[in-house]
């Protein structure tokens, strides 16, 4: 079995970011960018059931302009086998995603198609959502437990939801996405960093696929979200429960 | 809290500007049931809709199997005056929320209705489901929408919380919504109301395509048995961080939570510490929490963590050390040595109602 890993690449979550002048969007320039950590437990993953056995080959893929490249190394260094770039502008969004993911797996044929639960730039949590449902595949969300039976082609999964841990049991092939219970992903070593140079990566545009990229939604603007007037420091821990239950009204 | 209110206003005077504009809308909202009664936060989406339009005729969608089904659709009928319709779809398929049928069903209602939209509420149930059933009617769902201009437009946040996007929808009908029900507060609506209730029709399921309904079986639901609420939807949120040295120090943190009746939250320092499971993790890779009371024990305020809990009514933070950042969005803080201050809380503070 193949196994298909969609990763994305980010501002990195240790980076405070800072909304541009305009107000058109956040700045990008110059600030480092990382793979999306979901991404990466959802490489992990596919890596562990590879190195069980259960999988061949570990395909990670990339969307976005030319330097996700450096994303796809990171992933190859992790250990995937091979990359695919999609070269795309920028801010495609998971509908666009997941039709060009769909035209992929038609060409790859994986058995598993794992992504992370959702990007930390954008938050949408969307994109496997979406690709399960235009390829007809069934779907495990927020994955903190997969595990593969080849012999009955079933995968099963529990969830992370509301409350508690949902166990699923999906027919292969599915469409699987990561928590961040699911496992801690590997560091890269600096000789498999070196390895990772000389893989395969395979080209692609949008056009090429015959995917056509339409949006459906436009950015007016992206402002700070309001900041919180200063607070008080109290003095014993009798002045904070008279606050809470007499200025507050929460407890 | 200045800003709520700032964003209220807004949303209200953009709520006077649609209802000039006043289109045609009309919304379907997917509902959660439990227990024989819709759940509370499926009622947020209803009042979300109402801030799309002013006549925006809401028709609720409840899909399961069995009694507990139908009651929950008589009690939704008369739960809110702006519900015009409850329709039901009984089936053994959606006995369990299994994102495959259920996005089929939306699918079926929504080419049978023709609503010009359609909304959950983004907790686990809605985020799994409406984006796929959004890519079965082929157009681009906004998630986790926390304040409305417009039909049309909707603010939502982004970088976990550190920016705030207005975003346009420009695709086709329907347009498809996810709403953050802590943005949307349901006001107790006095049952008087002069209607009669809701209809409440039967889905004809004659024609739900099967597809890839099967592919997915519910195996079990194991709910996490502490007796606490859970973290995404308490009232009252204590956590600690590394600063409470140990697992064993951590008890004292579920101690005041079970005094509290809050849910227990942690930094991903003391997840990483060991000090408890990553399920309670509160920050931008965790959960991201709105209570109406959040205290912070030991915490230091990582732009991180921050971005997990900063939309709380009233944060209180307890830290030795007073240049930590959590000061810094602390409606009240104390600077104090946790292992001190804690026991005092419990012995004083007020028992639970």
């Amino acid at each position: 079995m193949k196994i298909m890993v969609a990763v994305k690449r980010v501002v990195d979550y240790a980076v405070k970011i800072r909304i541009k002048p305009d107000k058109s969007g956040v700045e990008t320039q110059n600030v480092k960018m990382s793979m999306n950590p979901f991404c990466e437990i959802a490489l992990e993953e596919a890596l562990k059931i590879k190195e069980s056995g259960l999988a061949k080959e570990v395909v990670a893929v990339t969307m976005g302009p030319s330097n996700c490249v450096d994303t796809l190394r990171t992933g190859l260094a992790m250990g995937a086998d091979r990359g695919i770039h999609v070269e795309a502008a920028r801010d495609l969004v998971p509908l666009s995603v997941a039709k060009v993911l769909k035209k992929l797996v038609e060409v790859e044929n994986p058995g598993l198609l794992i992504l992370g639960k959702q990007a930390i730039d954008d938050d949408c949590n969307q994109t496997g959502q979406m690709i399960a449902a235009l390829l007809g595949w069934p779907q495990g969300t927020f994955a903190s437990k997969v595990v593969l039976d080849k012999e009955k082609q079933v995968a099963t999964v529990d969830r992370e939801v509301d409350g508690g841990l949902e166990t699923l049991c999906l027919d292969l092939p599915a469409v699987i996405t990561t928590d961040l219970r699911l496992n801690q992903p590997r560091y890269a070593t600096l000789p498999n960093i070196m390895k990772a140079k000389s893989k395969p990566i395979k080209r692609y545009t949008p056009e090429e696929l015959n995917v056509e990229i339409k949006s459906g939604l436009e950015v007016v603007q992206v402002t700070e979200p309001p900041k919180r007037k200063a607070g008080v420091i109290l003095s014993s821990v009798d002045e904070l429960i008279d606050k809470l239950k007499n200025e507050a009204h929460v407890i | 809290m200045a800003s709520r209110l700032l964003l209220q206003n807004l949303s209200k005077r953009h709520l006077l500007r649609s209802t000039f504009a006043s289109r045609s809308a009309s919304t379907l909202v997917l509902a959660e049931h439990e227990g024989g009664s819709i759940k509370a936060q499926s009622l947020s989406a209803v009042v979300a809709a109402n801030s799309l339009s002013q006549d925006n005729p809401v028709s609720l969608l409840l899909a399961g199997s069995g009694s507990s089904l139908h009651q929950a659709a008589e009690k939704a009928a008369t739960s809110h005056p702006s519900i015009s319709q409850v329709l039901v779809a009984d089936s053994e398929k959606f006995a369990y929320p299994l994102a495959e049928p259920w996005a089929k069903l939306i699918q079926l209602v929504q080419l049978k209705g023709d609503y010009s939209h359609v909304i959950a509420t983004s907790d686990s149930f809605g985020k799994n489901i409406l984006p796929r059933a959004a890519a079965l009617l082929d157009v681009s769902p906004v998630t986790d929408v926390v304040d409305i201009n417009g039909p049309h437009q909707f603010i939502r946040p982004i970088y976990a919380g550190n920016a705030l996007c207005t975003v346009q929808y420009t695709g086709a009908n329907p347009c498809m919504l996810t709403v953050r029900s802590t943005s949307f507060p349901v006001h107790p609506i006095s049952v008087d109301s002069k209607s009669g209730g809701a209809s409440i029709s039967e889905v004809d399921l004659s024609t739900l395509d099967e597809d890839s309904v099967g592919k997915s079986r519910f195996m079990k639901l194991s709910s996490q048995d502490t007796g606490r609420p859970d973290l995404g939807s308490a009232k009252i949120v204590v956590t600690g961080g590394r600063a409470l040295k140990s697992a064993e120090n951590f008890k004292m943190i579920e101690k005041l939570a079970e005094k509290l009746g809050a849910a227990v939250g942690a930094t991903r320092a003391a997840v990483d510490a060991g000090f408890v499971p990553n399920d309670l993790q509160v920050g931008q890779t965790g959960k991201i929490v709105a209570p109406e009371l959040y205290m912070a024990f030991g915490v230091s305020g990582a732009i991180q963590h921050l971005a997990g809990m900063k939309d709380s009514k009233i944060i209180v933070a307890v830290n030795k050390d007073s240049d930590a950042p959590i000061f810094q969005v602390a409606d009240y803080g104390l600077v104090g040595d946790l292992f001190e201050v804690i026991p005092e809380l419990l012995e004083k503070l007020p028992e639970k109602k």
